[in-house]
């Protein structure tokens, strides 16, 4: 094997000591706001930005998944064992990504893998969760690629989790909105990566440009070939316009293997129909809008404490002591 | 380990095998992920699941349960059949070529001298033949029967590929490619790393897994060089730290050893330990004891430690028994002979084999101390949890105490990593409620014991009245004063013993390292192997530069690394005998015309002249051992034996029951079982997502890996109707446990001596205290015996049954 190698990612690899990226984004940097006719024209490009997942290296330890949990102050519930590797058994609204397990046995070689995917919210360049969403600015689009939702502007309809390609975004019970990653965008802001890559004890998960990505990916791409996965490639779905976290695959020509990853994933059809970019369509996206919030009021009663909320708000003041030293819950602020 | 976790990435070849190096060890991991990605090394995972250390191996092949020296001798004799030996390395770095005594033997599974009714061997045949000289006798041309090569040869040959896959069940084409795999690593310029764990020393004969792989490894020339190694991966933070300073009956701080009661005083306890060399010119470091025992000594007891005393020899306890193991010690409370238990960071009603056994053994005692961070099993030992601890509370009148103590992140001080480092480490946090270091405890304890012997006297009161307790403040010493203790000071000045004008060490100040240190009693040092982590240059356990010039992985002035801040041992290995590196692409130290020198600290004297002095100072011979003497109880080669409780008989002994010579005390044998009332193999392990009993008290483990299980394959959930996710029984003769069923792909039925062999995976992460769901610990099923050497349970090789659970369980 070649000795000549990409230069290592520069954020969110822990060892070697981290370099941060340039800092600072913020609401100038739209590019995309949900239902709102009138989309923004920053004066500048951020330059695209990327989260690689190398499914060959990841070891399927869920330090992603705790570092998750951890930089949202998250409470996801402790569930039961069903007889599978996954807890929680699925993404849920406090837990925006789960290592999925699946148990190949590959024909060809006759031998087992257990592909383990990181599963959540890809980024896509083209988010068909964005172009569903009919509340004005619950859903945005920065020009470094990240997508993320704002909660106080969600209305719980839940058309972006029917938009959404891969089935991501998780209604919350508690608070009747819709949860996902959103690319630790709070700390690419201020120039470090995300909780999960720097979590990442195998550098399975790195961050950095997407060019960056890229090239790292080639990397990991010729030194999977040369172990004879002939079909290992970049997973970065044209159908959405590419993805602003990728996958390395070791069978990057079946990408359904890895626990349901669509093979060729694209928005669907009705969210394209009434969603196009046409002032006409934005503007009934304003009067869906409206419809939406009565949908939702109708179907999901006004907000009263469940005993869910009670029992959740018991832990959360629990967990503080002393009371004022704790900061607010990322959702509850 | 012999190397250290980032000289993983200079290896060819990693082989995985008696552990399960990325779901225990995920972040030391990461060097095997940084040796694949840039210098393509490949990676070999044996073990009887396909785990996820497999998920990213380029080749994995199974393997029952227990059977790994059958696997490992298979390999040796392989590599010697086709050529896959490293010939400059055996003969000059090894004792291949030494002569081996006319009287030993093997034959029927048992070397020469067994005795049944002992359940011991009489070791006296396991030797060399001698010269007049008292030197070893030797043929290097590797020509007489006698010699160790020759020895090993007919040793291993009744192992090929057919009887190995017949007892492991690894199939034979799978075998013959690791072979190959492996043979590859015997040239120079190709090294192997083994990374191991408790998958090899949780078994009846651990010591001897680890043998069989250490011989292999001498065999490639693996030992002692970049990306080389037999690397013991500890399961603990601070294990290792807690072996060097000699936390165990047997054992004083550096390896030096507990007397015995047949050595009732100094001049008999250091009779035994001249390590005169066996071979001539050889350094045999060992010889330098008695100037590490004196100053141990003179470090404990200060002016009462004299020669006209011994240096005190008298206080230091007698051992009546080989050792006070957890085992031992847990049989003798069971038998009603301990009173007061302390346990000090210890868990042994999840930890320790035969859970019933364990209940019982602590309701016994009068008093049970428990310091721990936590909520433990063992301190709530006698609380009623339903299924989960089914004890009558009225029915136990042992006093519990619990002292709650300070976790890793909250006090000051060193962690000893796998690799030999200690690194010092800082507060992080505010210790919660009343909790206290366990220095400040420990301090606590002695002061008032102290006292009541001073008021009240007592039977021999001095070694507590004269223990050296000179500390700033006698209530809580600190980090820094236990650390410079350790170290060690000159008591009078130090001068050069060739130059008396020339001042070494000044009275009162750090010795520079072990080399400083005398047996006349003018130095002190607590664990002399530490000597040089904290001298006047300061705390050198502190240091954070990650500089390493050339890539080599080093890292020599990252923390301290003990002995000497060596990275690497035995690293004169990695040169020839003109003091040249064998491969040149990897150097590590080098004979340049005068003097060693390198990346690392050299690892044999700096003017040790090439071609003389041979790599292996601490052996008396200066090789490494093919042919261990008689140093381990259970044979100087490692030979193929079943585990206590096993689905097949021993194949050279139809009347052996697992280690010839392993301890096993009387009423456990009652409760070994057979495989026609527990047909399948149980197994214990770790998953990633906890750390042993500790992490579940963490809401975000538990939520990760909320809920006890059991794996089991396809095949076997056919056999016995048992639904994925379904709950079910698994009990063995000790014990009965309930858990959800994980069935999958990654454990096949083995085929062994032509019948299926079906194995069951238990982790052990679950209890009854905590935030996860209760459940059970494998050690309510597993048998109470341990390894022939050393005494670690049988934990990974043992027999249950197996059905689905009806009805749900009483939650």
């Amino acid at each position: 094997m070649s000795t000549e190698t990409a230069s290592q990612p520069v954020t969110a690899v822990a060892n070697p000591p981290t370099v941060p990226l340039a800092a600072g984004f913020d609401a100038r940097d739209l590019v995309r706001i949900s239902a709102t006719t009138q989309q923004p024209t920053p004066e500048r490009q951020l330059t695209p930005v990327a989260k690689l997942i190398d499914v060959s290296k990841c070891i399927g330890c869920k330090a992603c998944q705790t570092a998750c949990v951890e930089w949202n102050d998250t409470i996801p519930e402790i569930e039961e064992n069903v007889g599978v590797y996954e807890n929680p058994h699925d993404l849920t609204p406090d837990m925006f990504t789960l290592m999925r397990f699946t148990e190949y046995e590959n024909e060809e070689t006759n031998n087992l893998e257990w592909l383990i995917r990181k599963d959540g919210c890809m980024h896509c360049e083209d988010p068909g969760c964005l172009k569903a969403c009919p509340a004005p600015g619950a859903i945005v689009q920065y020009s470094n690629g990240i997508v993320d939702f704002i909660h106080e502007n969600c209305i719980g309809c839940g058309y972006c989790i029917s938009g959404c390609p891969f089935d991501i975004p998780r209604l919350s019970q508690r608070d009747h909105t819709v949860y996902k990653c959103t690319l630790c965008s709070d700390r690419v802001a201020v120039g470090q990566g995300p909780a999960c890559a720097k979590a990442c004890p195998t550098q399975a998960i790195v961050f950095g440009t997407k060019d960056d990505m890229k090239a790292h990916a080639e990397e990991r791409i010729a030194d999977l070939k040369s172990r004879g996965y002939d079909n290992a490639g970049l997973y970065d779905p044209a159908g959405v316009g590419g993805t602003h976290v990728m996958y390395v695959l070791h069978h990057a020509d079946k990408p359904s293997l890895y626990e349901g990853l669509p093979d060729d994933p694209v928005i669907a059809g009705t969210v394209e129909a009434w969603k196009g970019p046409t002032k006409t369509i934005g503007l009934a996206a304003i009067a869906l809008a409206a419809v939406g919030s009565i949908v939702h009021n109708v179907m999901t009663r006004p907000n009263a404490v469940s005993v869910n909320d009670e029992r959740q708000a018991g832990d959360i003041v629990d967990a503080a002591a002393p009371p004022d030293s704790t900061p607010p819950r990322r959702d509850q602020a | 380990m012999t190397n250290s976790w980032t000289d993983i990435k200079n290896t060819d070849l990693v082989i995985v095998m008696g552990g399960n190096a990325a779901e225990a060890h995920p972040c030391g991991f990461k060097w095997v992920t940084e040796a694949k990605h840039h210098r393509g090394a490949k990676l070999i995972v044996v073990d009887p699941r396909f785990t996820r250390t497999a998920s990213v191996a380029d080749m994995y092949a199974p393997i029952r349960p227990g059977t790994d020296i059958a696997f490992l001798m298979g390999m040796i004799r392989w590599m010697i059949e086709n050529d896959k030996v490293d010939w400059d390395y055996v003969k000059n770095f090894t004792n291949a070529s030494f002569l081996v005594r006319e009287d030993f033997g093997w034959q029927d599974g048992l070397f020469t001298g067994y005795d049944e009714g002992k359940r011991d061997y009489d070791k006296a045949s396991w030797d060399y033949q001698f010269g007049e000289d008292g030197y070893a006798l030797t043929d290097p041309t590797l020509q007489d029967p006698r010699c160790v090569w020759n020895m090993l040869k007919a040793h291993v040959d009744v192992y090929t590929p057919e009887f190995v896959e017949n007892i492991t069940g690894t199939p034979r084409d799978k075998f013959l490619k690791i072979a190959e795999m492996i043979g590859e690593t015997s040239a120079a310029d190709k090294t192997m790393t083994s990374m191991y764990a408790l998958g090899w020393t949780q078994h009846s004969k651990g010591s001897q897994n680890i043998r069989g792989m250490a011989m292999l490894q001498l065999i490639l020339g693996n030992i002692g060089v970049r990306g080389g190694g037999m690397n013991a991966l500890r399961g603990h933070s601070n294990i290792q730290g807690l072996t060097d300073i000699g936390l165990m009956s047997n054992l004083l701080p550096g390896y030096l050893n507990m007397p015995t009661e047949k050595e009732p005083d100094w001049t008999t306890y250091m009779e035994s330990r001249q390590f005169r060399p066996l071979m001539e010119g050889q350094t045999s470091y060992w010889q330098n004891y008695s100037k590490f025992m004196v100053s141990f000594m003179k470090s404990m007891w200060g002016d009462a430690a004299t020669p006209e005393t011994d240096w005190a020899y008298h206080y230091l306890p007698k051992l009546d028994v080989p050792a006070y193991d957890m085992l031992r010690m847990f049989e003798l409370m069971h038998q009603g002979h301990v009173n007061i238990y302390f346990c000090q960071g210890f868990n042994p009603l999840l930890a320790l084999s035969n859970r019933g056994k364990n209940t019982e053994a602590l309701a016994k005692l009068k008093l049970l101390v428990v310091m721990d961070p936590l909520e433990t099993e063992t301190s709530r030992f006698w609380e009623n949890h339903g299924i989960y601890n089914d004890v009558d509370p009225a029915a136990i009148q042992t006093e519990v105490i619990q002292l709650p103590s300070t976790c890793f992140a909250e006090d000051e001080g060193s962690l000893v990593n796998s690799g030999r480092w200690l690194q010092w480490h800082w507060p992080g946090a505010t210790a919660p409620g009343q909790a206290q270091t366990d220095v400040w405890i420990m301090a606590q304890i002695f002061l008032r014991l102290r006292e009541l012997y001073r008021t009240e006297g007592g039977v021999v009161p001095e070694p507590i009245l004269n223990l050296t307790w000179d500390y700033a403040d006698p209530n809580e010493p600190t980090a820094g004063e236990l650390a410079r203790e350790m170290n060690g000071r000159a008591l009078t000045t130090l001068t050069d013993p060739n130059d008396p004008s020339k001042v070494l060490v000044e009275a009162g100040q750090q010795v520079l390292n072990f080399s400083q240190l005398k047996d006349d009693g003018s130095t002190m040092c607590g664990n002399w192997i530490y000597s040089g982590s904290w001298n006047e240059n300061g705390n050198n356990m502190a240091r954070r530069d990650n500089s390493d010039p050339d890539n080599t992985g080093t890292y020599q002035n990252w923390a301290w690394s003990w002995p000497m801040n060596r990275r690497i041992l035995y690293n004169r290995a990695s040169a020839d005998l003109d003091g040249n590196p064998r491969d040149p692409s990897r150097p590590l130290i080098w004979w340049n015309g005068e003097r060693w020198e390198g990346y690392d600290v050299p690892d044999i004297a700096v003017t040790a002249p090439p071609g003389q002095v041979m790599p292996f100072i601490m052996n008396p011979e200066g090789v490494s051992r093919l042919f261990s003497r008689g140093m381990m109880r259970d044979g100087p080669f490692p030979t193929h034996m079943e585990p206590f409780e096993s689905p097949m008989q021993n194949v050279f002994n139809d009347r052996m029951r697992g280690n010839p010579v392993a301890r096993v005390f009387e009423s456990d044998v009652e409760q070994f079982a057979t495989s026609e009332e527990f047909p399948f193999v149980g197994t214990s392990y770790r998953l990633t997502e906890h750390f042993h009993y500790w992490t579940k008290h963490n809401r975000v483990n538990a939520v990760m890996q909320p809920e006890f299980f059991v794996e089991i394959s396809e095949e076997l959930a056919a056999e016995r109707g048992i639904a994925r996710g379904g709950m079910v029984r698994v009990w063995s003769k000790r014990g009965s446990v309930q858990a959800k069923a994980v069935v999958t792909k990654r454990i096949k039925p083995l085929i062994c001596g032509g019948k299926p062999v079906h194995v069951v995976g238990i982790p052990l992460h679950w209890g009854f205290t905590g935030a996860a769901r209760k459940g059970f610990g494998p050690n309510t099923l597993t048998p109470f015996v341990g390894d022939a050497n050393i005494e670690t349970p049988e934990f990974k090789a043992f027999l249950v049954n197996i059905e689905p659970l009806a009805g749900e369980p009483i939650a």
